[in-house]
């Protein structure tokens, strides 16, 4: 398989897993905080709220998609390359995603815990 | 932040460390797994390592979830990467994999980026609820976020 076509996996493994990731932290606010939630209603309501979630299912569908597509993905190119590679870009990915789709205020200081992380990740998975 | 919030994140840590050494653990006793013996996965399931890895996984999902309900992505993700330091410390001590200079490397590369968040505050207002809050009937939600953003701070 070309290098292309695994940069291609490893395109739609940080795509696929950035969205999950924001569907879900989206789905959760909305929800609100769930240790307030299980003290006032129980466990039973925390889950009954997050299952019934539309966005929180479409972010596991979406995870799902990434971990397929990571397996897929692996059976291209080598480890060494697609883990690294996929999980240091899902977390630049994921600092990106939060400021235009959460509207979080991803600060200096928060872009270089993603910067650092990412590289770090890198180094450890590689 | 408060002392429940930070077991929350010390529990996402530990718990998805822990349950990705157990899988680990678990699947070292089955061997590659390919397309000719993929059954093999079914039988893991059964695997005592496997099934611990598994229960400590989901609950790794719901601290997870939990910490993604009052604090942001771009705070979350930073803040629990220690838990692939502790993923290489524990495959290293436990399964005894090696641990190379650049695995020193990165871990020192993550330790430093979770300083850099865990100084900061947890969850901060939208963006646009900094405009918002100049204007008179400002979403409530966005006024609560802001206050919590300061608290926090």
């Amino acid at each position: 398989m070309s290098s292309a076509a695994a940069w291609g996996g490893i395109a739609a493994i940080v795509i696929t897993a950035t969205a999950g990731d924001v569907l879900q932290s989206r789905a959760m606010k909305e929800i609100g905080d769930l240790g307030v939630i299980r003290r006032s209603r129980g466990w039973l309501q925390v889950l009954r709220r997050v299952i019934s979630s539309p966005r929180f299912m479409l972010g596991l569908l979406f995870m799902a998609l990434a971990f397929f597509s990571l397996l897929v993905t692996l059976s291209w190119d080598d480890v060494s390359v697609v883990g690294p590679a996929s999980a240091a870009l899902t977390f630049i990915a994921n600092a990106f995603a939060a400021r235009i789709f959460l509207k979080e205020r991803v600060d200096h200081r928060r872009w270089m815990a993603a910067m650092f992380v990412a590289g770090g990740v890198a180094l450890l998975v590689h | 932040m408060t002392v429940r919030k930070y077991l929350i994140l010390l529990a996402v840590v530990v718990f998805g460390s822990s349950g990705n050494v157990c899988l680990g653990r678990g699947m070292r006793d089955f061997g590659p797994v390919n397309s000719s013996n993929w059954t093999r996965l079914l039988i893991a399931l059964l695997n005592p390592w496997v099934l611990v890895g598994i229960g400590l996984l989901l609950l790794f999902f719901c601290s997870y979830l939990s910490a993604l309900s009052w604090a942001d992505l771009t705070y979350v993700l930073p803040a629990t990467a220690f838990g692939y330091v502790l993923t290489a410390l524990l495959a290293s001590r436990l399964l005894h994999e090696n641990v190379t200079v650049a695995h020193w490397l990165g871990i020192a590369l993550i330790t430093a980026g979770v300083g850099f968040v865990a100084t900061g505050p947890s969850l901060t207002a939208p963006v646009e609820s900094c405009a918002a809050t100049k204007h008179p009937g400002a979403h409530s939600r966005e006024l609560v976020l802001t206050k919590n953003a300061r608290s926090d701070a």
